[in-house]
């Protein structure tokens, strides 16, 4: 690597975020001004995988000054290259600042975003150039795998897999030891091995990230477990609408091939070992093994009864092994810095750290790493700076439609596998999409519900029936027109699909409705009882109202209405016709006054 | 027709890659024209039968054309918490088609998808794979009118 010949580096995120915030520009924008001042022999500037602080990009930041810089611009790239590059004080206007009466923060580890992640699988995001396996090689990038092959047995490598207490990111927990040892125990001269990268969680991009920003180590892990079970060839399965993921990890393979990384006869060991991407069709439910296979097959992706689970019966009818990208992530550094150090991190049952898409109504909104253990309002507040605009936090909505949401009075929970399940919600991939008061939870269920109908399968009926029933009784609640006997039959139905649902999907569908309906219920019952919708979200139960104080008669209000509803004259107080208005909130977003008002 | 013998060749005409195939031809025509199922189908050697029900299983198929310029709005979760419905509104209104139709000039077709991934920026819409983040209902018609 030839860093060593600059003495600066700035590191320009090329996350997904940040590249539709133009970053790419940025970047262009750096170089050019950076060789205007004869500066391009000193600082190099270096594209990055995601950073993780979405919300404020284009990010990039200066190394070994520490420098973070945010929310960037064309324009002030000529002003930032001339203070920090050439007067050598770092640019004041695009730091970070915390909030609106506070000073601004110059350093990354100064800022509380950053400052209390521990980062493990995303120890390369923001350092490396993730298209360049060069630079993964520097960073100790492939050490794991050399040891695995050149001084370890498969059941070695299994063993220190199963000391590390690593467990599986994708959902359910499961050890990944046991998985891997199932599908070494199996007899069969050809084994699969499949990386799962559908990640279909709404509100959860950590796998995404992964990719885009450290495909490498993704690679290295999947070919120490191809080593450890004995599989020929593996496939990553990402989904179609992750374009960069995709064309990242596919170059990874050709660096990789090229450097005797992959393919045959990896390292001179004699070991051969191939990956192929697949791209999915965009159904949540092929993020279930069984379905995902079938996809792969190139069939219609309904999964399956298990047992016979893919360790016996998987891809094309052999054993397989499957895991999430991050837990294959996770495998290089455990191989390379020891099961030992590894199993400090964390809690005595969850070990090692979690990725989170902290996201919602969040002040700081992106990915962040955590060791597990650590309780929820150190991400929400120490991390993720609580809630915007001073409203109260409500909920936190964990592990997607199989998970559940947890209220305030949980705020203390140590999150880890088995916390979040006492708590009725799961771990999940790691989404956790925080709400206000502004959030109704009756809508959240709803919402969760026409999901799942809309993913289900169709193949078993207490899934593909039931969940249309408990929509049904939903959308009555939320149009004003629930009865008492609906929360009844809601707990009713979801108790019979939860226990006979044929997969994972319909096993878990219900949470959502069973966390909501167990912190929530008096919400249930505002809608039921008093037609009330006390978040002001369900339509059938609010009305806008113009506050006359606070209007000025701008008329912005009137011209942004699609139903004409708002009447007034200029500079007078307007008013809004409660038979045409659709409450669409439209000019309730327009006014700069705050003068219109939700009941 | 010329591309999708070029597709189907690309994946050496497997059936394990049927998914990959009609992906790419749906990238390159904006949809799946029955001709170019028959071709697959013939080509490939499976029934057509085996096609639609793979083109109606995946959300991501049509078998209806589009319009020039695909508007996704992503109705995740944090795009939802954050105004996803609001957007959705603004763009019904605006463009006179509900989702999943196509204005009848054939500009745009509304589409509503899962979860795309950018939840840091929500709420989202990606327009012919281009992301536009943090949007209000205020800024639907300037990112609108961009796209011929
Ligand atoms: C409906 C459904 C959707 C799922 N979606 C995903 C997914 O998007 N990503 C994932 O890694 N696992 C998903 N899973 C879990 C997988 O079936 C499987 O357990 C997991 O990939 C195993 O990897 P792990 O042991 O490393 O967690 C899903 C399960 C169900 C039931």
């Amino acid at each position: 690597m030839d860093r060593k010949n600059y003495r600066t580096h700035v590191l320009v995120c090329a996350g997904t975020g940040c590249v539709s915030n133009g970053s790419l520009n940025i970047k262009s924008a750096l170089e050019e001004e950076l060789k205007k001042h004869g500066l391009d022999g000193e600082v190099q500037v270096i594209v990055t995988g995601c950073q993780g602080f979405c919300e404020r990009g284009p990010i990039a930041i200066v190394q070994p000054d520490d420098v973070f810089y945010q929310s960037l611009t064309l324009k002030d790239i000529p002003p930032l290259v001339e203070e920090h590059f050439l007067k050598g004080r770092p640019y004041k206007k695009c730091m970070y600042v915390p909030g609106k009466k506070e000073d601004a923060i110059p350093k990354m580890m100064d800022i509380d975003f950053f400052k209390h992640q521990m980062l493990v699988v995303l120890r390369n995001r923001g350092r490396m150039d993730p298209e360049k396996i060069d630079e993964y090689i520097a960073f100790d990038g492939y050490r794991g795998l050399a040891k695995a092959l050149t001084s370890m047995t498969p059941d070695e490598i299994i063993e220190e897999i199963s000391a590390s207490g690593l467990r599986g990111r994708g959902g359910a927990g499961f050890p990944a030891a046991m998985k891997w040892r199932f599908a070494q125990k199996a007899d069969s001269d050809v084994k699969y091995l499949i990386c799962n990268a559908d990640e279909g969680d709404p509100g959860a991009y950590m796998d995404r990230s992964v990719l885009e920003a450290d495909p490498h180590a993704v690679l290295e892990g999947m070919t120490i477990g191809a080593k450890a079970i004995g599989a020929v060839k593996g496939f990553i399965y990402v989904r179609d609408e992750y374009p960069l993921a995709v064309d990242r990890i596919k170059k990874a393979i050709e660096q990789a091939k090229d450097y005797g990384l992959l393919g045959e006869n990896i390292l001179d060991t004699g070991f051969d070992f191939d990956v192929e991407v697949i791209r999915g069709g965009g159904a949540f439910v092929c993020g279930e093994e069984t379905a995902l296979m079938a996809s792969i097959e190139g069939q219609p992706g309904r999964p399956r009864s298990r047992p016979p689970f893919p360790a016996e019966r998987g891809l094309w009818g052999k054993p397989t092994n499957i895991n999430n990208v991050e837990t294959w992530a996770n495998v290089p550094i455990i191989i390379h810095r020891g099961a030992e150090w590894y199993a400090t991190l964390g809690t005595e049952k969850s070990k090692g750290t979690k990725v989170f898409s902290l996201v919602g109504k969040i002040n700081n909104s992106g990915l962040v790493e955590v060791p597990m253990g650590i309780p929820l309002r150190e991400i929400i507040y120490g991390i993720g700076g609580g809630i915007p605009g001073g409203k109260a936090f409500k909920a936190v909505q964990s592990g997607g439609p199989s998970g559940g949401c947890i209220p305030a009075s949980l705020l203390d929970l140590p999150v880890d596998y088995e916390k979040l399940a006492e708590a009725g919600a799961i771990m999940g991939s790691g989404g956790l999409i925080v709400m206000d008061e502004e959030t109704c939870m009756v809508d959240v269920a709803l919402y969760f519900i026409n999901f799942l109908v809309d993913e289900s399968c169709g193949k078993c009926t207490p899934c593909r029936v039931g969940l249309v029933r408990m929509k049904e009784i939903l959308e009555r609640i939320v149009a004003g027109e629930g009865t008492e006997s609906d929360i009844g039959s809601l707990e009713a139905l979801a108790h019979t699909i939860k226990n006979s649902a044929l997969c994972g999907l319909g096993n878990t569908a219900p949470n959502p409705v069973l966390t909501t309906l167990k912190y929530f219920k008096e919400e249930y019952e505002a809608h039921i009882r008093d037609h009330r919708c006390p978040a002001g979200v369900c339509k059938a139960l609010i009305t806008h109202r113009i506050d006359p104080e606070k209007c000025t008669g701008c008329t912005v209000c009137a011209r942004n209405c699609p139903v004409d509803a708002i009447s007034g004259e200029r500079k007078q107080p307007h008013v809004i016709d409660i038979e045409l208005c659709t409450q669409c909130g439209s000019c309730r977003e327009a006014c700069k006054f705050d003068a219109i008002i939700v009941e | 027709m010329e591309a999708v013998h070029r597709i189907i060749e690309n994946y050496g005409k497997r059936d394990r890659s049927l998914i990959a195939m009609l992906q790419d031809i749906q990238r390159e025509k904006g949809y799946l024209p029955r001709e170019a199922l028959k071709i697959v189908a013939d080509e490939v050697n499976v029934p057509l039968s085996r096609l639609y029900s793979l083109a109606t299983f995946y959300k991501a198929f049509s078998l209806v054309p589009r319009g020039r310029h695909i508007v996704h709005v992503c109705t995740g979760t944090a795009c939802h918490v954050r105004g996803a419905v609001k957007l959705i509104d603004k763009l019904e209104q605006t463009l006179e088609i509900k989702n999943g139709e196509t204005t009848a000039d054939g500009r745009f077709t509304l589409e509503e998808v899962r979860c795309v991934g950018c939840c840091g920026l929500a709420p989202v819409i990606v327009i012919d794979e281009e992301f536009h983040g943090k949007l209000t209902q205020k800024d639907v018609g300037k990112v609108l009118e961009k796209y011929e």
